[in-house]
């Protein structure tokens, strides 16, 4: 059917190889500190991305992300750390026998933080995605809060709002691009599947869709649970990147963080929220700039902390104002559009890419 | 085919529909009209399972459907097209007929229904790599009836289907009912348009307030002079 076919393959396998070799050259050429920044520019990758499931492709205004995050970073944080360390940081309330000599490898302990954020996103959607729209993103809200007062008071689990120190560390950039790229290839399934198209005709009208036999709340559930378990992924790296959580991390602002990539990127478009995930981190660095202090036109400023979240609240401003659709609104990349402006020649009939 | 049975539904505290008994005979086309608010949609809600009836019996060939689920209402042949089309804009047309086929699985004859709608619908072949929400109203309204007739429905259940169109475009839209009743199909349809609806149906009922109040041929409640005073405008 697709003439182009074979070449699309083949350019997303070179693609690929160039990500693998450019993440190896890296590793070894970069400085720790621009690792650092691409790694959480990774992990800002996946948690836009797995917000635009949620928000953009099925519709449903959530804003409780960073809830999941907690979850899966102090599942995966627990599992990790070694007996010893465990014992030197739990000294307000030692920590349950059962967690105390569970020590495991960085990968099972992500998949592991995931699963659990995914338990989460069950029962949290269970009750709450019989709500929509405003309603749905209160109560997502206040569950996001809810989950943070209980990891705060279960202090023989998680130690409270002392936090936890001691994470192992993870500094490659294959980790946590490896995972992020992971995450990139079944969205980009997901969305293509007949599910991805069941959570579309939700987004785009929730009674044609259930008159059209989609069965709605098993699929928002579907979707809401999903988003939740690569919430809880980005939440695990993020204590292997930071190596130190406490409670206060995963506060709702961090959620709008979140969603100013995928808002920027565009809703409802993965390739919109790859790119925003990208330049909003390493914008968030670049940006510490303005925070020093500065002479402006012959004026001392002195250094105001803070000033980034202004730029970035009027860049918010900005695009729902003008530019409401983002960066890629729905549209995705695709080797079509490349080979079209290559010039490559177009087969009888076009292909679904 | 169809068959309704006293039925009762109430939203919150109101009683919209208060007990209703209405038939729908194989290849027919049966008319539901009424005023706003008389209680056509619900009914046509309550046939597909998206509110759930207080009191009642809603049987499609001598099967019980009261209180089915949507899914399974639409897998065993009854589909609805929601008042308003109500396409899902963002996706494009094609994909619009592929959700009509949601609940199908059998691959064949997806391509060769999609394959006759697209005779039917020769502006919707044209269009299909539009995205649906940049489609004209008419246009809209005609991938809705043909989202709808890709699940292969057995009953066709229709709400105002020449809502806000032209009235040339409406004229088309009842062409096309016609066309569809002529390959076969059973066709429940409601309309604000009484007079355009009783002359295509083969049999009509008239609800006021959650009742019917009238029933009878299409052309012969066209006729009657109660319905010509309270819903066709004529003296």
């Amino acid at each position: 059917m697709d003439s182009r076919k074979g070449i699309k393959t083949a350019l997303t396998i070179v693609t690929l190889l160039l990500a693998a070799a450019v993440i190896y050259f890296g590793d070894s050429h970069l400085s720790r500190f621009q690792i650092r920044i691409l790694n959480l520019a990774a992990i800002f990758v996946i948690l836009g991305l797995s917000l635009n499931l949620v928000v953009g492709f099925t519709g449903m205004f959530s804003l409780g992300h960073s809830g999941f995050m907690c979850v899966g970073a102090y599942t995966a944080a627990i599992l990790t750390m070694s007996p010893e360390s465990k014992e030197l940081i739990y000294y307000m309330e030692p920590i349950v026998p059962v967690l105390k000599n569970i020590e495991w490898p960085v990968i099972p302990a992500t998949v592991m933080g995931g699963v659990v954020a995914a338990i989460f996103g069950v029962l949290v959607g269970f009750p709450a995605l019989r709500l929509r729209d405003d309603y749905l993103a209160i109560a997502t809200l206040g569950f996001a809060e809810i989950i943070r007062i209980i990891v705060t008071n279960t202090i023989s689990i998680t130690n409270g709002a002392l936090g936890l120190k001691n994470i192992p560390s993870e500094k490659s950039l294959w980790f946590y691009w490896g995972i992020c790229i992971l995450t990139i290839l079944i969205l980009k399934a997901l969305i293509n599947s007949s599910w991805g198209y069941a959570f579309k005709a939700i987004r785009d009208n929730e009674i044609a869709a259930e008159a059209m036999g989609v069965s709605v709340f098993k699929h928002k559930l579907l979707s809401f649970t999903i988003g939740a378990f690569f919430a809880g992924i980005a939440g695990a790296m993020m204590s292997f990147l930071i190596t130190s959580i406490d409670p206060t991390m995963f506060r709702f602002l961090f959620t709008f963080q979140i969603l100013l990539i995928v808002v920027l990127g565009g809703m409802g478009s993965l390739t919109g929220s790859v790119i925003a995930g990208v330049v909003v981190t390493i914008a968030m660095e670049w940006l510490r700039i303005v925070e020093r202090p500065m002479h402006l036109f012959g004026m001392d400023v002195p250094g105001i902390p803070g000033m980034r979240m202004v730029i970035f609240a009027l860049l918010l401003l900005i695009i729902i104002l003008f530019y409401r659709q983002g960066l890629m609104g729905t549209r995705e990349f695709n080797w079509d559009w490349v080979l079209d402006k290559l010039g490559v020649a177009k087969s009888k009939e076009r292909g679904v890419s | 085919m169809l068959k309704i049975e006293n039925l009762e539904v109430y939203y919150g505290g109101i009683h919209a529909l208060k007990g209703i008994t209405l038939e729908v005979p194989e290849n027919k086309i049966v008319t539901l009209v009424g005023a706003n608010g008389a209680g056509k949609s619900t009914t046509l809600r309550a046939i597909s399972g998206l509110v759930s009836p207080s009191a009642g019996r809603i049987t499609f060939k001598g099967e019980d459907i009261t209180g089915k689920k949507t899914v399974d209402i639409v897998k065993g042949g009854i589909t609805l097209i929601p008042e308003g089309r109500r396409i899902f804009a963002n996706l494009t047309v094609l994909e619009n007929l592929k959700m009509g086929a949601y609940a199908r699985k059998d691959k064949e004859e997806i391509k060769k229904d999609m394959g006759k709608i697209f005779e039917l619908f020769p502006r919707l072949k044209e269009r299909e790599w539009q995205q649906a929400g940049t489609l004209s109203g008419g246009e809209q309204q005609m991938l809705a009836i043909g989202r709808a007739l890709m699940s292969r429905p057995q009953l066709l259940m229709m709400d105002e289907p020449s809502l806000g169109l032209a009235p040339l475009l409406v004229k088309e839209v009842f062409n096309i009912i016609q066309d569809i009743y002529n390959q076969g199909m059973t066709i429940l349809l409601i309309e604000q348009n009484a007079a355009a609806a009783l002359q295509i149906a083969d049999y009509g009922y008239v609800l006021e307030t959650g009742r019917i109040v009238l029933e009878g041929p299409g052309k012969e409640l066209a006729d009657n002079d109660e319905v010509r005073r309270a819903y066709l405008g004529k003296a």
